[in-house]
């Protein structure tokens, strides 16, 4: 069982749905971001799980994921500071009422 | 050689220049503009004098000029010029004198209206148009004049456009002669067609009918499609009811399109191409039964009328038809042309004097009037003169042309359109004498006589030189004396004086005028008789036949139904296709709208359907296999 792929990419799966599920329907702009995070873990653990048991197993999966990581991360301080600049503005953090694209 | 007739092309040069003059200078000159009028008709007038003196001299060639290359098609092209012979000299000199007459006369009559510059540039462009008519080379030419001309009269009819009638009228007139230009148009492309080299001008055309290139169905078809232009311009019968509408606009120019300009139009078209006429006995016969009817069915009309122009209105009808009639019957154009010449200077004079007891009495209803003679000295008598000639009584000018008709239609054996002309001609002198005795004499009817004051001395002078026209117009050409028909033909007639022909016109016209004296001076035989006695009849008289009524239940009501029933299309089907096109974008746009809510989470719902059915897409197809 260790030496099949299957398990990985199932619970990257179920990690993609949920973090799908939460961000499409969470009202919190900080769980949303949380959400989209999840979403992006499972994406690093396809990756390192294809490159280990891939058609072509190498290292280049790891390194990638490494790279997500590090944007991710980066990507949630801006994402953390653009909601906290908000939230100062207009004192919500309610996705609903953040409807701005539409005017 | 030098001789006036190169200078010709500047008889309609003068009115053009006051035309596009008073066009630019706008209203702001109010009188001077009739001044510009008077001088640019003027300078027409003496050169069309000069050009004219010198065609009465012997052996004057013809003129033509065609140096400006119009259209060039190929091998084939068309030039414009102009033409001086005889016809059209006389032609000229008639248009301009009459519409330097009219210029002087307006002057004193559209006194103090508000447009009248704008008045004196349309009657600049109409004597423009009608002598652009005359002198054209080619009947392409002749064709955009004339077209001219039936805008000229548009815009002088419905002068006074806040009147609605005058409106009316104007519509009338253009869309009645349209009919006839269609014709008249229909006809130069059949000639086009069958013309030799597709020769336009008149010399060809007069050659190609001469020598018999064109003849039997062809030549008549192209004559009668001619006539029916002739037809439409000069207000024959079944055309004819635009004429008497005509005189909505103002009175001088009732003189002008009756004497001289857009009515004389048409009988000079018929004479232009008298060579097409004369290669068809069918045509020439239709020429003269269309003329005979109208000029005793008008005739019949005007005995009814009440209205002082509408009565000279149906006289002008009629007379027209009498110039058709001997267009029709003779073999040449000198008895046709010559009741022109004459009619130009008589009809005139009565419209003139008829606008100036109108610019007296202020109506213009028969009724209203009487006894003007004791106020209106020179109106009366010119007006006496204008009748008498009008009513074929010697020796005034239209005895002489009347009698010229009349004979033709006797000595060439139609014997029924000479009593028709015989019948005409006792009704004419009838009406003119009820008009004249009602009007002038008599005992004043109606409040408007006490302010009655006769005219200024503008508007008199034109009323004593048409008089003395109206007068010696006619011993141009007697049984006595052909020369005018021998000048305008080139070849000398031979002479046919019928002294029964003389004697019973003259009698007629005599009984004429003693039926109206009886009527209408002494009262012994009442004029209310027939009226009484047979009302239907007077009703029928009194209505135009109901003409009127008739092309309005036959031709108008249906083709306004037509346009409502094409409106409801127009409103509901093609309006509704269009609008149902905006609603279905609008409503996709409205849509489009209630999509973008601004809300991210919506977006990114969206976004993962639309990626499901995409792979759904994407893998299906391996198992349906439709691609």
């Amino acid at each position: 069982m260790t030496d099949t792929i299957l398990p990985y990419l199932t619970l990257g799966a179920i990690l993609f749905c949920i973090g799908l599920y939460s961000a499409l329907t969470k009202k919190n702009a900080v769980i949303v971001l949380l959400s989209i995070e999840l979403m992006l873990n499972a994406v690093n653990l396809n990756l390192v799980a294809f490159s280990k048991f891939g058609v072509v197993p190498s290292l280049q999966g790891q390194i990638f994921s490494l790279f997500n990581i590090t944007v991710a991360a980066s990507e949630v301080a801006v994402g953390i500071a653009i909601l906290i600049a908000l939230y100062r503005n207009r004192g919500t953090s309610n996705v609903d009422d953040m409807n701005e694209l539409r005017k | 050689m030098e001789s006036y007739a190169q200078f010709a092309w500047l008889i309609p040069l003068f009115p053009l220049i006051a035309f596009l003059v008073l066009l630019a200078a706008g209203r702001q000159w109010k009188e001077a503009g009739a001044y510009v009028g008077i001088v640019a008709t003027l300078a027409s007038f003496i050169v069309a004098l000069l050009v004219f003196v010198e065609r009465l001299g012997d052996g004057a060639e013809n003129y033509t000029w065609n140096g400006l290359e119009w259209l060039k098609l190929g091998d084939y092209s068309l030039a414009m010029g102009y033409e001086i012979n005889n016809l059209n000299a006389l032609m000229l000199l008639v248009v301009s004198l009459v519409s330097l007459l009219v210029n002087l006369y307006s002057k004193g009559y559209m006194q103090g209206d508000e447009r009248i510059s704008v008045f004196f540039s349309y009657v600049a462009l109409f004597t423009f148009a009608m002598l652009g008519v005359v002198m054209s080379e080619n009947i392409l030419q002749l064709y955009i004049f004339w077209e001219l001309v039936g805008l000229g009269s548009f815009l002088l009819i419905g002068f006074w456009y806040f009147k609605p009638e005058a409106k009316a009228a104007a519509k009338k007139a253009f869309v009645m002669t349209r009919i006839g230009d269609v014709g008249l148009f229909l006809g130069i492309l059949l000639l086009f067609w069958h013309m030799p080299g597709h020769a336009l001008d008149f010399t060809s055309i007069h050659n190609a009918f001469a020598e018999g290139k064109i003849s039997g169905g062809t030549a008549t078809w192209i004559a009668l499609l001619i006539f029916v232009g002739a037809v439409g311009k000069s207000g024959q019968f079944p055309l004819h009811t635009w004429l008497p509408d005509a005189m909505e606009g103002p009175t001088p120019i009732s003189a002008l399109i009756h004497a001289a300009t857009m009515v004389a139009a048409g009988v000079y078209l018929v004479a232009r191409t008298f060579d097409i006429f004369q290669a068809s006995p069918a045509a020439l016969d239709t020429v003269a039964y269309i003329g005979g009817f109208t000029a005793i069915f008008a005739a019949t009309i005007g005995v009814a009328q009440n209205d002082i122009k509408r009565v000279l209105a149906y006289s002008t009808v009629s007379q027209l038809g009498y110039m058709m009639l001997a267009l029709g019957v003779s073999a040449t154009i000198s008895a046709g042309m010559f009741h022109l010449f004459t009619h130009a200077f008589f009809k005139a004079l009565l419209f003139l004097a008829a606008g100036s007891v109108i610019h007296a009495v202020h109506t213009q209803d028969i009724q209203q009037m009487g006894g003007l003679s004791a106020k209106m000295k020179i109106t009366t008598w010119t007006f006496a003169i204008g009748a008498l000639a009008l009513s074929g009584i010697p020796p005034f000018s239209g005895f002489w042309s009347k009698d010229a008709i009349l004979s033709e239609a006797y000595n060439s054996g139609h014997y029924g359109l000479f009593a028709v002309g015989l019948i005409a001609a006792f009704f004419t002198a009838f009406y003119m004498s009820r008009l004249f005795f009602l009007v002038f004499t008599g005992k004043p009817r109606g409040e408007h006589h006490a302010h009655a004051h006769e005219s200024p001395a503008v508007m008199t002078v034109p009323l004593v030189i048409l008089a003395v026209l109206a007068v010696v117009a006619g011993f141009v050409m007697t049984p006595f004396n052909g020369w005018f028909g021998d000048w305008l033909t080139g070849h000398a007639a031979e002479e046919h004086g019928s002294g029964l022909v003389m004697l019973l016109s003259t009698v007629v016209g005599l009984l004429g005028i003693g039926l109206g004296y009886v009527m209408y001076v002494k009262g012994s035989f009442s004029p209310e008789t027939i009226p009484n006695g047979a009302p239907w009849l007077h009703q029928l008289v009194y209505r135009k036949y109901y003409i009127d009524e008739l092309y309005a239940a036959v031709i108008v009501k249906p083709v306004k139904a037509i346009g409502n029933v094409l409106t409801l299309f127009d409103r509901y089907v093609v309006d509704g296709v269009v609008r149902l096109c905006a609603g279905v974008v609008q409503s996709l746009g409205r849509v489009g709208t209630r999509m973008q809510s601004g809300q991210v989470q919506t977006y990114g719902l969206v976004m993962l359907l639309g990626l499901v059915v995409l792979m759904l897409a994407f893998v299906g197809r391996r198992f349906w296999n439709v691609w």
